[in-house]
């Protein structure tokens, strides 16, 4: 199972949209969408508009393959489960946002193993005809413990 | 032990804020979201409240007056938050309320702060990026990331 998701807040009816093209070419692959508040109806794939947190991760562990708006909530859930994740960034410039954040995300994060930018709706059917060639990240804790967590817990200790 | 209010939009605020509970242990916690069906990890209170941005007058008014109640009838003596609105207005009444506040930039903010931490920095105790290149020496600091 593909699993997409464009998040709590906006819809992404461009990616949800190219998914579901592809989905229509590839009958055989079972494709589910969280499309939030969108105005496109996928034809070839089961879709909500909002899924409860719980069931957007039950999903995510059940996918093979998770395709997600450039949200650091979703992609942090997705290297946590270590699915490999087509992240694709939402513009401003297309009135997808309020900033470019999501661009700025996908820089940083493509060279990265187990996530794949789809710079364009194009790129997405691309990478998914290649899906087998995808492969998951490393390992990350279901929590963080580095310098933030030691600093935050050490500048709290201090306040009496 | 402290009262701390852990304040954090749905999404990806959330996820980050839910990363770094390992540095509130031992403390009593209350979780403030905009989010309806988030529930805090340990059953801890769960405040929410209205989603807002700059671009709804009306919805930033109906969170802040949210924000206030909550914080009158808890009286947290921290206020963590990872962002958006709803912490920004968090950080300005735990600051009239004389709490220590503690604003940690969203790590999907790595080319500039968020609308919300460049307003808040400066009445912040503690103001923080996830990014080096982005802090400087007046603020916003620099102690590490949630990945």
């Amino acid at each position: 199972m593909i699993f997409a998701t464009v998040g709590t807040q906006l819809a992404f009816d461009r990616m949800i949209s190219a998914l579901d093209d592809w989905a229509g070419r590839n009958q055989d692959v079972v494709v589910y969408a969280q499309t939030g508040p969108a105005e496109y109806m996928p034809q070839h794939m089961g879709f909500a508009d909002f899924l409860a947190p719980g069931k957007v991760t039950d999903y995510m562990r059940e996918a093979e393959l998770i395709v997600s708006h450039a949200g650091m909530g979703s992609i942090i859930t997705a290297m946590y489960l270590r699915k490999p994740v087509i992240i694709m960034p939402r513009k401003a410039s297309l009135g997808e946002h309020r900033n470019e954040h999501q661009m700025a995300t996908a820089k940083w994060l493509a060279n990265r193993k187990g996530i794949i930018v789809a710079w364009e709706a194009s790129d997405l059917a691309r990478i998914l005809d290649r899906r087998a060639q995808l492969e998951s990240g490393p390992a990350i804790s279901e929590v963080a413990d580095g310098a933030l967590v030691k600093k935050l817990s050490r500048y709290i200790q201090s306040l009496q | 032990m402290k009262k701390i209010l852990l304040v954090a939009s749905g999404g990806g605020h959330w996820v980050q804020l839910q990363r770094l509970r390992g540095a509130f242990e031992d403390h009593k916690l209350l979780w403030m979201t905009t989010v309806k069906d988030y529930s805090s990890p340990h059953n801890e209170p769960c405040f929410i409240v209205q989603d807002a941005n700059m671009w709804n007058k009306l919805a930033l008014l109906k969170m802040f007056l949210q924000v206030a109640w909550v914080m009158l009838k808890t009286r947290p003596d921290i206020v963590v938050t990872t962002g958006a609105a709803p912490g920004f207005a968090a950080i300005l009444y735990g600051r009239l309320l004389g709490a220590r506040t503690i604003w940690i930039d969203s790590i999907a903010n790595g080319e500039a702060l968020s609308q919300s931490g460049a307003k808040v920095g400066r009445w912040a105790h503690v103001w923080l990026t996830q990014w080096e290149h982005l802090s400087k020496p007046s603020g916003p600091h620099y102690w590490g990331a949630v990945l």
